[in-house]
């Protein structure tokens, strides 16, 4: 370190991307910690209720939850290729490939809008008289849907929100070539949402 | 002491190894639909669990760059799955037997 040399106002003075990405890495853990969580509630009431859990799943249109699957596993896709995209310095591709992420997730959103819809009108929702009146395990298993499906959802739109700003951070130059950590940190998280999702997918769509 | 900043580029991964990773994931997913058509019986839920392990490990390594990272990135997930899985195994000891 140079002594006695003066420096004009430092700006990122010290940048440690790795600790960066090693802090977000630490944040997914607790969100994997949260969601699992959620799984063994999962795990143990289907242990406890197998036919409830397989009549419930029924309810379940898999076409959608597969189509569901492949704008998730796409939008993570388009996602890992804006970062590469800026890495070459292809700042427009990298603008398309995360707003085209953005679009996946809406479209992921909307689906599940339409899902959850069509259940309301058939009167399965928590508390519903023709939900309360079916086998616990019924009831205990679209709870579940409910929560765990309504939480990742959340998650996607968090994720949705973060990508946005990372998009209008590399659209004014401030996230770029040689510092796109911010980037490298949105994917990540949306990445874990997508994982989450590859776990739910089965679950819940495909118990026979 | 080198005033060394950690943050020349990472990896950069080619789009072409990111769409062969997707190209499996889609058929990882195809096949996990088409065996649930299958009566496995209790073998259903291992396979589609399996698959489903192997897709996030795709999406792990690849898609989030584990592969690439320092080694102590990929010891730092094992310890965080490592855990969840303690708190699975726990408690279906639990409820397995009482």
């Amino acid at each position: 370190m140079s002594t006695g040399t003066l420096h004009a106002a430092p700006h990122a003075a010290h940048r440690d991307d790795v600790g960066s990405r090693m802090g977000m890495w630490l944040f997914l853990f607790t969100e994997l910690i949260l969601f699992g969580g959620l799984f063994i509630v999962y795990a143990v009431y289907r242990f406890q209720h197998p036919d409830g859990f397989r009549l419930g799943a029924v309810e379940l249109d898999t076409l959608v939850g597969t189509v569901n699957t492949i704008i998730l596993l796409t939008s993570s896709l388009t996602v890992a290729m804006s970062i590469t995209a800026l890495q070459q310095g292809r700042k427009h591709l990298s603008l398309a490939l995360i707003g085209t992420t953005i679009l996946f997730a809406l479209a992921f959103l909307v689906n599940k809008y339409f899902e959850w819809g069509h259940k309301f009108e058939l009167g399965l929702y928590p508390g519903s008289p023709q939900l309360t009146s079916r086998p616990q395990g019924e009831i205990l298993y679209f709870g579940l849907y409910y929560v765990m499906t309504g939480l990742h959802a959340l998650h996607v739109i968090i994720g949705m929100a973060v990508l946005a700003f990372v998009m209008v951070f590399v659209a004014r130059g401030s996230v770029n070539k040689d510092s796109y950590v911010k980037l490298e940190a949105g994917g990540l998280y949306w990445h874990l949402v997508d994982i989450i999702w590859i776990f739910l997918f089965p679950l819940f769509y495909l118990i026979h | 002491m080198t005033h060394h900043d950690q943050h020349h580029g990472t990896h950069v991964v080619g789009f072409a190894r990111y769409v062969l990773i997707w190209l499996g994931l889609l058929s990882l997913t195809g096949i996990t639909v088409a065996l649930a058509g299958i009566d496995l019986g209790r073998w259903v839920i291992v396979t589609a669990l399996g698959i489903a392990a192997v897709k996030s490990a795709l999406v792990l390594g690849t898609f989030m760059h584990l592969k690439f990272e320092q080694p102590v990135f990929r010891l730092f997930v094992a310890v965080a799955a490592v855990t969840l899985l303690i708190f699975f195994v726990l408690t279906f000891f639990d409820y397995a037997f009482h």
